[in-house]
């Protein structure tokens, strides 16, 4: 186990030690103590970056189930890099907020930062993780994690709601992704993600590829939210700021950006894939920035807003692909759009988490996120104002914000799938570019919205459970570092592009750059009159426009009826699995023991008789049969009507009496067929039997001593017809074939005087040869007996106590 | 000519026994049934011994014995409960 293994594993063990800091420290923030192991982690992997920026990757392995080809390999390349410095970079600032955000009085902050420190560890191991199965670990870490953090507020019936919602559908996916790596370790015979790069393509010839991607991306998309699975985001808002910060909008909405990142070079030749990916992408894009507008809620428009922009960077991924048909570096557009892809992750992930602290903090100082009741309080929270104008514009794209940059490399990507001619994407494409842009003038309209109505316009101080005020600086000190990078990134976006864009495109396209060739990454030149220029000037001008008329078309929402939303849907569904998995058991489950009987005969006979039909078994072979003889005739004859006619009886009495008489014939056949033993074991039984059948007949209760013939019922005739028919069948089966093996009672005849010193060759099986048997036979008697004698005198025993 | 005595034996004791069980089928009280079950059993007996005869053993003497004892605790518990309603009683300490 290195060094590398101990970091991702450094938070797990944190977790372990905190509630004991909470208990023994009551009067320190137990944040302060957390705050430790996301700052040494992040100045940890800051280490590695000179190593990935070179181009080299660092993997360790610590085996654990090698018999299983299950190994704890860390592996740190550019993408996973990236990835691991968003998670504790942010991660710190998160718990920095957390522990001005949460009182310490009156949280249960020990659950919180287990559950956050769990969380942390999860996503670590989650985007270092060269095995699957340890990946899909991590993976279920962060849901079971995130599902108790959107549930920290327990007692809050929206909370529970939320958390089961996000657990049911993510998990859903998860273990969707799970049938994809299995599906992946039975066509390339690996777990290891590198590996398997390297038989990309004899993987695409595999007929289970298709399944395998579609499996894979099922866990990818329900992860970060893709339509229509992101309808657990929203309602994942009730979590505590912090939390909605670091894991609905910076981190763990992002792992399945980083899974189709990551399995990118496994599956990206395939058109499938682009198609797929970029498909749901830029609708998600289009539906949750559309959604976002109808939302009054800050966290619900920001919630919206980042299904919306997790649906960019997909759709960038996606086209990112392209890229892959083509042969050279130079002049292969589609680079722009990994790259793209990239920079808008670093960059959504500081606007995003800036904008959730910067609602948090208005949501502590005013007692309320609802829009409708904020306006004017620009002058009360300068600094909150200045936070929420950076991420705002930022997340608009407009300049000289990192938004800005990325939106047009984004637009570029767009645009360039006209000169396509894969896939049918010159055709169909043209819709990639035109839902892009109607996608960004709604972000346009809803960044702009989000400061507008909470900071500017006519103060409604009345309506504010609070009385509104700056915030405490710790508070501000985290979204002010985010904003504080939104303009550095802004401005000086190449400090990047060598560092940690170029790496990790290198590793979502490992196979482009040729030998020599290297990922060129300039992220500079928006200076000239691109046609994305144009299309940007475009968004602001109708997004202004529209953001003016708001309120004369806000009407469209409400034309949309609630069944016909995806939530609506969910709900539906959950209560019709739900009513109908109770409609089916009580359908099935009746309750009478006569229903069941019928199930089990009726597969039974199903069963029996269409083997017997389906394997040809059914023979007949005359040659080893023995003579018949008029008085076993005779004997059959009389059996026959007894039984016969016990089903017509009329009384009780006289079924008990023709039961006699059906096991008295039975005794006198073991006489014809020479077994004396049974023949007195059976007289004695019998004669038992009966007279228990009359014990029981006697305390019958009057009412239901009512004589009269058992009611005939089609069905049950059928059914027992069958019954005794198929046995027949298979005794007549068996039988003629019993004489493919010798039987092994020679054995016995040749030795029960021999070897056991007896001469009644059945007695000598049953206590010598097969002796054991019989112990527990009569163990069966013992415990009979005394079951008998526990329920006659036992009967009243807990009535009384009560 | 002992086979076939028993033989014949065998068949008129078959006809009896299903003259026996019409009896226990159709019998019209309990009382009927029970009596065509004892001469069941004295039938079997027969048939066992006659059964004997022909397989030329005895082993199966101990089977005649015990049908008989059966026969008769099975008619006197029948006989009992029709006329008391109970098998054992219950009252013995009173």
């Amino acid at each position: 186990m290195s060094l590398l293994h101990l970091a991702i594993l450094l938070p797990f063990i944190a977790a372990v030690i905190v509630p004991f800091l909470f208990k023994g420290f009551r009067s320190i923030h137990t944040g302060w103590f957390v705050l430790l192991v996301p700052l040494a982690l992040f100045i940890y992997f800051i280490q590695y970056m000179p190593v990935t920026s070179s181009g080299q990757t660092v993997s360790k392995t610590f085996e654990w189930i090698p018999s299983l080809g299950i190994n704890f390999t860390a592996y740190v390349d550019g993408l996973g890099l990236l990835f691991a410095l968003l998670i504790t970079g942010i991660g710190s600032l998160v718990v920095l907020y957390s522990i001005y955000y949460l009182a310490k009085e009156k949280e249960a902050l020990h659950n919180f930062y287990v559950y956050l420190l769990m969380f942390m560890g999860a996503m670590l191991g989650v985007v270092l993780s060269d095995n699957l199965i340890v990946l899909y670990m991590f993976w279920e870490f962060t849901s079971i994690s995130s599902f108790l953090l959107i549930g920290y507020w327990y007692d809050k019936e929206r909370s529970r709601y939320g958390a089961q919602k996000s657990m049911l559908i993510t998990v859903f996916g998860g273990l969707s992704m799970l049938g994809g790596i299995v599906l992946l370790y039975i066509m390339g015979g690996t777990f290891s993600i590198r590996e398997l790069i390297g038989m990309s393509g004899e993987l695409m010839a595999d007929p289970l590829f298709l399944f395998a991607m579609i499996l894979i991306l099922l866990g990818a998309f329900t992860k970060s939210a893709q339509f229509p699975f992101h309808v657990w985001l929203p309602d994942a808002m009730e979590a505590p700021t912090p939390v909605s910060a670091y894991l609905h909008s910076a981190t763990m909405v992002k792992a399945g950006i980083y899974l189709v990142a990551r399995m990118s070079p496994v599956f990206a030749e395939s058109g499938v894939w682009l198609w797929l990916v970029a498909g749901f992408g830029i609708f998600t894009l289009f539906w949750g920035s559309f959604n976002a507008v109808k939302q009054t809620d800050l966290k619900g428009i920001l919630a919206f807003s980042t299904v919306s922009q997790l649906g960019l960077i997909m759709s960038l991924l996606g086209l990112g692909a392209a890229a892959l048909h083509f042969d050279t570096l130079d002049e292969n557009m589609y680079m722009t759009a990994t790259i793209a892809a990239v920079f808008h992750l670093i960059n959504h992930a500081t606007f995003k988490g800036s904008l959730f602290m910067m609602a948090g903090i208005v949501d502590h100082e005013t007692g309320t996120r609802d829009i409708r009741k904020l306006g004017g309080l620009v002058n009360l929270m300068p600094i909150t104002f200045t936070i929420a104008i950076i991420g705002s514009f930022s997340m608009a794209g407009l300049p000289p914000f990192n938004g800005f940059l990325s939106k047009e490399m984004f637009l570029t990507g767009m645009i360039s799938v006209f000169e396509l001619d894969l896939f049918n994407l010159n055709t169909w494409g043209i819709l990639f570019p035109v839902l892009a842009w109607i996608a960004s003038v709604f972000t346009f309209i809803y960044s702009i919205m989000l400061v507008f109505k909470t900071f500017l316009g006519k103060p409604q101080f009345d309506k504010l459970p609070k009385k509104p005020h700056e915030a405490p600086i710790g508070m501000l000190i985290s979204p002010l570092v985010l904003v504080t990078l939104v303009v550095v990134f802004g401005f000086f976006p190449n400090l990047l592009s060598n560092t940690m864009i170029k790496p990790a495109v290198e590793a979502i396209l490992p196979s482009l750059p040729a030998a020599g060739q290297e990922v060129y990454v300039d992220i500079y030149f928006w200076h000239g009159f691109t046609p994305e220029l144009f299309m940007t000037l475009g968004i602001i001008l109708t997004g202004t426009l529209m953001y003016a008329t708001l309120a004369k078309w806000q009407g469209v929402y409400n034309r949309i009826p609630e069944r016909f939303t995806i939530n609506g849907f969910y709900d539906r569904g959950l209560d019709g699995s739900e009513s109908g998995s109770f409609k089916l058991n009580e359908f099935f489950m009746t309750g009478y023991m006569r229903s069941y009987l019928i199930y089990i005969f009726a597969f039974f006979v199903a069963i029996l008789l269409s083997t017997l039909t389906v394997s040809d078994a059914f023979v007949i072979d005359t040659s080893n049969l023995a003579e018949i003889r008029i008085y076993e005739v005779v004997l059959a004859i009389v059996l026959i009507a007894g039984a016969i006619t016990i089903l017509f009886a009329k009384s009780r009495l006289t079924s008990i009496v023709l039961l006699g008489v059906v096991g008295y014939s039975v005794a006198l056949f073991f006489v014809f067929f020479r077994a004396p033993d049974l023949a007195l074991t059976q007289l004695v039984i019998e004669t038992v039997s009966v007279a228990l059948f009359l014990l029981c007949f006697y305390h019958l209760p009057e009412i239901s001593r009512k004589e009269e013939r058992m009611k005939f019922k089609m069905g049950n005739a059928v059914i027992s017809i069958l019954v005794g028919l198929t046995v027949t069948l298979i005794g007549i089966a068996s039988f003629s074939n019993s004489q493919s093996f010798e039987s092994i009672s020679q054995y016995h005849i040749d030795n029960v005087y021999e070897l056991a010193a007896g001469g009644n060759m059945v007695n000598v099986i049953l206590v010598d040869f097969r002796g054991f048997d019989t112990l527990f036979e009569i163990c069966v008697l013992g415990i009979a007996a005394l079951g008998i004698y526990a329920m006659v005198n036992f009967r009243g025993v807990r009535r009384e106590k009560r | 000519m002992l086979n076939m005595s028993v033989y014949i034996a065998l068949v008129a004791f078959a006809l009896a026994m299903i003259g026996i069980v019409y009896r226990a089928i159709k019998g019209p009280s309990t009382a009927d049934r029970v009596v065509a079950l004892d001469s069941l059993g004295i039938s079997l007996i027969a048939v066992t011994a006659l059964f004997s005869i022909l397989l030329r053993s005895s082993v199966f003497l101990e089977v005649i014995l015990l049908l008989g004892i059966l026969a008769f605790i099975g008619t006197v518990a029948f006989s009992k409960y029709i006329e008391k309603g109970a098998i054992v009683d219950r009252d013995r300490h009173k």
